[in-house]
């Protein structure tokens, strides 16, 4: 039996809470009975007052540390943060990381059977919001025995949910992080979405989203949907970096079909790889959930207006070669926190991997992640 | 503390909200926090500090002072406090307007390049002054704007500032005899609060 790294949290088990009462959802329509899956790292101390909430990101899920199995290749999502001494430091929270409702990874989403029909919901799965999310964690928190969270944490789509607890349960949350992330999407990020979505809903195994009665996924547009979104997590100088122009053999084919320079080849295998391990219908509900993010929206566009209930300490963390969610975005939501006079701290990384730099473990990043998790006081 | 701090903290009153720019590891925004339940932020560029600032537990803002304050809105602070940065900013004359379009009252210290020292150092030598006090030399030093409290007052008077509070200290940050009947020869560092 292989040994675990000293600061991994080691082996972990997902656990399974099942809801009964119905969940009432943006949409209108509710969700009867729901499950959620998480995983746990570290101990829940006796005041309950050591608790943490990790969000994941667009294609994220519960499996944010440590590993499954003693011969998992790779640890969870964040386990470059996660674990003892790490800078969110299992020895003093309690780690809870879930995977959202509507996902595919375990719970209840569009590839789950509807107890009503006995059939997948497929494409009847209701369209969730961010708002949504935040109210199934927080029945999460209840059933956890979790009255207020020391800190909810979240890059990404991930952030935006860390923000959201912020505004819609003040009381829930002392200290809220959100990582690379906005207060809402630009024109330019949601036609990125559409792209990725059209890829998905116009190929030909999509079924108008009941794929799985026709045994078939439509792994093309999922491939073609994550292609697109690879290449806006990264920036053009880490491309550069690591591929170049370089071509994979030393003539040029005169083709459409072969697989010429590196990238191509790269994007190829990532897209491939994404349109086997995740549902077709989750992407689609993601993303809109990414596109409809905007708690400014219910106060005439007045984002401070809207962050005005907020009683958490912020921390805000962006990257310079993030183009996706860019500095300048991460700026507007500080600039309505500080006009709102909101307890914030703002943090602009030097980073050159675009986006996708709030997973990695860029030193500057890591060390002010530890310090101020450090100063959130929890009972010993 | 650092004694011009020291001195400034004086100057806060308890509960106000205060916005300190270029404020190193936060260690005054700390102090007034914990003492005398002063609100606010610190704006610093440099990561080193700013890791402090959060070992401090103070609020702080990545934010570059040159590239404009336009971000606070018009008298949402009580206090803006500028230490040892206004000759290290690209526009002097307008961080000091911004400072007093978004507080009541602005509290500056700088150094200055009147002192006799300077004046010795530039006339013997015929080169930019370098000391323990000063210690870059031309090429490489952050401060880019240097100037005597002549030269600050008269920009006061140009722009209608009310000078509230003047301290000439030596760079221990004592105020002798002396240096308050010269402080343009005797003092190095002045202490100003300016309103409109």
């Amino acid at each position: 039996m292989s040994t675990f790294p000293a600061d991994s949290v080691g082996l972990v088990t997902p656990q399974r809470l099942s809801f009964n009462e119905p969940l009432k959802l943006a949409c209108g329509k509710s969700l009867e009975q729901f499950e959620l899956v998480y995983e746990t790292y570290g101990q829940l101390n006796a005041s309950r007052s050591n608790a943490l909430l990790i969000c994941h990101a667009l294609s994220g899920h519960h499996h944010a540390a440590g590993f499954h199995s003693a011969d998992e290749r790779k640890p969870g999502w964040w386990d470059a943060c996660i674990g003892p001494g790490k800078a969110i430091d299992t020895n003093r929270f309690f780690v809870v990381s879930l995977n959202n409702l509507g996902g595919c990874h375990g719970s209840t989403g569009p590839s789950s059977i509807n107890p009503a029909t006995g059939k997948a919901y497929g494409a009847s799965f209701p369209v969730l919001t961010v708002e949504d999310w935040v109210h199934s964690q927080a029945l999460l928190a209840d059933q956890l025995g979790i009255d207020a969270w020391a800190a909810v944490v979240g890059g990404s789509l991930g952030g935006m949910q860390a923000l959201q607890w912020a505004i819609s349960y003040p009381a829930r949350i002392r200290h809220c992080l959100a990582i690379a992330t906005a207060p809402k999407l630009s024109a330019q990020n949601i036609a990125f979405n559409e792209v990725a979505r059209q890829a998905i809903i116009t190929d030909p195994d999509f079924h108008n989203g009941d794929y799985a009665a026709f045994g078939v996924i439509p792994k093309r547009g999922l491939m073609l949907a994550r292609m697109v979104g690879h290449i806006t997590y990264l920036s053009d100088d880490s491309m550069g970096e690591k591929f170049g122009r370089e071509l994979r053999t030393d003539v040029l084919n005169y083709d459409f079909t072969s697989v010429e320079f590196q990238v191509e080849s790269y994007l190829r295998y990532q897209g491939q790889e994404f349109s086997e391990r995740f549902d077709a219908n989750t992407y689609l509900l993601m993303t809109k959930a990414l596109d409809y993010f905007d708690p400014a929206g219910a106060h005439g566009g007045n984002l401070a207006k809207a962050l005005e209930g907020i009683q958490a300490r912020c921390m805000v963390m962006s990257f310079t070669t993030d183009w996706r969610f860019s500095p300048a975005r991460s700026r507007e939501l500080v600039d309505a926190l500080l006009a709102a006079r909101k307890q914030v701290s703002y943090l602009e990384i030097e980073a050159a991997q675009g986006h996708d730099a709030f997973l990695l473990p860029i030193p500057r990043y890591v060390q002010a992640l530890q310090a101020y998790m450090n100063r959130i006081e929890v009972d010993a | 503390m650092r004694a011009d701090l020291e001195i400034i903290q004086e100057w806060i009153k308890p509960g106000s909200r205060l916005l300190d720019l270029g404020c190193g590891d936060g260690e005054l925004l700390r102090y007034l926090s914990e003492q005398r339940k002063v609100t606010g932020y610190g704006l610093e560029i440099d990561p080193e500090k700013i890791n402090a600032c959060i070992d401090n537990g103070v609020n702080v803002i990545e934010q570059n002072l040159d590239t404009g304050l336009s971000n606070f809105g018009d008298n949402t602070f009580d206090s803006v406090l500028m230490t040892q940065a206004l000759q290290a900013v690209h526009y002097p004359d307008q961080v000091l307007e911004e400072m007093l379009r978004i507080g009541r009252e602005a509290i500056l210290t700088f150094p200055n390049f009147a002192h006799w020292r300077c004046r010795l150092y530039l006339g013997t030598k015929g080169r930019m002054p370098v000391s323990e006090f000063m210690p870059y030399t031309w090429y490489n030093t952050p401060n880019i704007h240097f100037c005597t409290f002549k030269d600050f007052e008269a920009l006061c008077r140009e722009r209608s500032i009310r000078i509230l509070d003047r301290l000439v200290v030596d760079q221990t940050h004592r105020s002798g005899v002396l240096s308050g009947l010269w402080p343009n020869l005797l003092g190095e560092i002045a202490i100003y609060r300016v309103t409109r």
